[in-house]
């Protein structure tokens, strides 16, 4: 066990993710990207720091993050889940896979599971056309989803977070 | 002895399951006296047929597929390992597959068949031919390169078909300004547009080829620094495109010499955060900046005053993969295929609703009809095919009578539908026009950037007023309700498209009024068929 390092705060972490990129040119997504890997979101606390590190504003900064679809100011749940809304999955049935998707999860689009387990966004698309209807969790993308594919994937998804603590 | 074996890692493969039949293949084999090398290449795009499995034989490389987990012990135990026909997924020699044999292959010509992030691979089937004569053609006159790609007649392959020599020669004749002297390339790799996925393949089965396309523009144009802007709904291609670049900087590709040539480039990965307007060059220049992803009025150019204010290309990922058989085998080559103002070839992508799907190269000219039946074999369903959307999102919706219409730029501009990146989406006759017309305004209000009205305001009115149809025809509120809807329906279009910024709210009008036109009997009426209930019959089957 490691005794003599002392836990980094939050905030000491996001200056240091702030410090290692502030000086690239248009530093302000790749700093974002990486406090958002870090914390699975964008702490609020981060905001006067980037915008201390980039000399600019919080309300820059946080105009910058509330643009984008991908960057979050909340925690969210363990897996979060995007449906592709495409027309290509369209064509093959997306919008009653949403439905499903929904009625399952027990939640609606940017909403979290009560157990924390699932989050659930929209997406205009994943590039998976080809095999619509399509869905990624985390960095993976499924193809020919169906209602019940859904359940057996989120009952794995569930089980692997609970007994063996690993990302899928 | 060993067994070479071939099976993608590219996004639609894994997304069928080819990670899980490569550790069955790894774990099946393990104890087997013959060993196995299995590649994970990229996809050929026959995306029907992922995961594809391919055997190297003496004869050539022998396909199965689509291989899930269950199958792989059959294949092994019935001589895959050797080629043997005698397996229900046996596909003969993959280069023989008819869908693939009756392509035109000059940008995607290494997809599948290369380890992605081989450069010796990459070496191996004549990658950087082109930039070696770029290197030539440069120490005479940096003009050369530019009038190559001039006289191929490649225009940009994202969407807008701008002659992209003009754009080069452009960026060539600007000065750059300020203390730093830069010129940039940017590569936009942003690929939003539902039904289209010709760059993601790209990237993730040849990444080499853009990097060689990005290293040529950077010579012809005197610029030493590239971005990739990458959309953040791709993060296969991301792993890809990391390791290739790492991987020619190693081999000075990349930096500050390349190939002993005493020229610079250096070029970096950025990735998007789920912004569909930052496909639009402009937008995604601020998103590379650091900034909200707003559009910029125009002028200046990109071209004169693109990233950071200095002179800018801006290509797609095809424009500038293309680049590198152009300077490889000569622009008369390229120019060669091709109809009328369209020269050389462009990658279609057949999606939605179809049996066949996957990536299409071929020569301008070609009809859509041939595509989608040739290729496609019709619908997924097997119902008759009702409409096409070409171009994505912001393209057309195309009647029957429309789909012999030949591909090519002006063509398609004559019947009032894009080209655009060659998405081909088909639908069957399950779907309602009406849903359809209304989720093209929908999709426009959740992507707008907001800077201009017409495409802010003017999306969220629409949604509103096919509402109002909808309702007043389940009323069956009178005709002259109807009728004054569907005016004010035309008028906001008009409006959209006179007066937004950029294409996304000038073009959104664009599918909703081909629904109108073409699907007039059956806009907003009632239709709105269980598609997914027919889907779920068929996996049943």
């Amino acid at each position: 066990m490691n005794t003599n390092a002392k836990a980094q705060s939050p905030e000491q972490t996001i200056k240091n993710l702030v410090d290692n990129k502030k000086d690239l040119p248009g530093a302000l997504l790749p700093i974002l990207h990486d406090i958002q890997h870090q914390f699975g979101f964008i702490p609020k606390s981060a905001l006067a720091i980037i915008a201390q590190g980039l000399q600019q504003t919080e309300a820059e900064i946080y105009g910058v993050i509330t643009f984008y679809a991908h960057f979050h100011l909340e925690q969210p749940g363990r897996h979060t889940i995007e449906i592709c809304r495409g027309e290509a999955c369209q064509a093959m049935g997306s919008k009653a896979l949403e439905q499903a998707v929904k009625n399952q999860l027990g939640i609606d689009y940017g909403q979290t599971s009560a157990n924390k387990n699932f989050t659930l966004e929209p997406v205009y698309c994943l590039g998976n056309c080809a095999c619509s209807p399509s869905i990624k969790v985390g960095v993976k993308t499924y193809g020919r989803m169906t209602s019940s594919k859904f359940s057996e994937l989120t009952e794995t998804l569930s089980l692997y977070q609970l007994n063996l603590g690993e990302e899928l | 002895m060993s067994t070479t074996l071939y099976l993608p890692m590219d996004t639609t493969a894994i997304a069928m399951g080819a990670d899980d039949v490569a550790k069955a293949i790894v774990f099946q084999t393990k104890e087997s006296s013959e060993k196995v090398n299995l590649i994970r290449n990229g996809s050929r795009g026959m995306f029907y047929l992922e995961p594809l499995l391919e055997v190297e034989t003496p004869q050539g490389r022998v396909a199965y597929g689509p291989v899930s987990v269950d199958d792989v012990e059959s294949l092994l135990t019935q001589g895959m390992l050797t080629g043997n026909a005698d397996h229900p997924l046996y596909l003969g020699l993959t280069e023989n597959i008819p869908y693939l044999a009756k392509q035109q292959r000059l940008t995607f010509k290494r997809a599948g068949i290369i380890n992605p992030v081989s450069i010796d691979d990459y070496i191996t089937h004549d990658g950087f031919v082109g930039l070696n004569n770029a290197l030539t053609l440069l120490a005479e006159d940096q003009q050369n390169i530019v009038d190559e790609i001039k006289t191929s007649g490649l225009r940009g392959r994202g969407g807008a078909a701008f002659p992209t020599g003009i754009k080069w020669q452009t960026v060539l004749d600007a000065k750059p300004t300020g203390a730093e002297q830069q010129k940039y390339i940017v590569c936009n790799a942003d690929e939003g547009d539902s039904g289209t996925f010709s760059d993601r393949l790209l990237m993730e089965a040849d990444p080499f080829s853009l990097i060689e396309g990005m290293i040529i523009a950077g010579l012809a144009v005197g610029a030493t620094q590239g971005y990739i802007y990458l959309r953040s709904e791709y993060p296969q291609a991301q792993l890809i495109l990391e390791q290739a670049i790492a991987t020619a900087y190693q081999q000075q590709y990349l930096g500050d010499n390349i190939q002993g040539s005493g020229h610079k480039f250096d070029l970096e990965v950025r990735i998007g955060a789920g912004a569909y307007i930052c496909g639009e060059e402009t937008s995604l220049l601020e998103s590379l900046e650091g900034k909200r992803g707003l559009v910029r009025a125009k002028p200046p150019l990109p071209a004169i005053e693109g990233l950071f204010g200095q002179p800018t290309i801006v290509n797609n990922v095809i424009s500038l993969a293309t680049v590198p058989i152009i300077l490889a085998k000569g622009a008369q080559y390229y120019q060669d295929f091709g109809v009328g103002r369209s020269r050389g070839t462009l990658p279609f992508q057949l999606a939605g609703n179809i049996k066949q799907g996957g990536l299409v190269e071929l020569a301008f000219g070609t009809t859509l009809a041939d595509i989608v039946n040739d290729f496609g074999a019709g619908t997924y369903t097997g119902e008759p095919i009702k409409a096409i959307q070409v171009g994505g999102p912001l393209g057309a919706y195309l009647p029957e009578q429309q789909w012999h219409t030949a591909l090519d730029y002006e063509a398609f501009s004559a019947i009032s539908a894009v080209l655009g990146h060659g998405g081909i989406v088909v639908f069957d006759n399950s779907i309602s026009m009406t849903e359809q017309a209304r989720f093209a305004m929908e999709f426009c209000t959740a992507e707008s950037c907001g800077k201009c009205t017409p495409c802010r305001i003017g999306s969220t009115r629409g949604v509103e007023v096919i509402d109002n149809m909808i309702a007043a025809h389940q009323n069956q509120s009178p005709t002259e309700q109807s009728v004054a809807l569907n005016e004010l329906l035309v008028d906001l279009c008009d409006t959209m498209i006179d007066g937004s910024l950029c294409a996304m709210g000038s073009m959104t009008p664009i599918p909703v009024k081909s629904v109108m036109t073409h699907f007039a009997d059956d806009f907003i009426t009632d239709n709105s068929t269980q598609y997914h209930e027919k889907v779920t019959a068929k996996e049943q089957k």
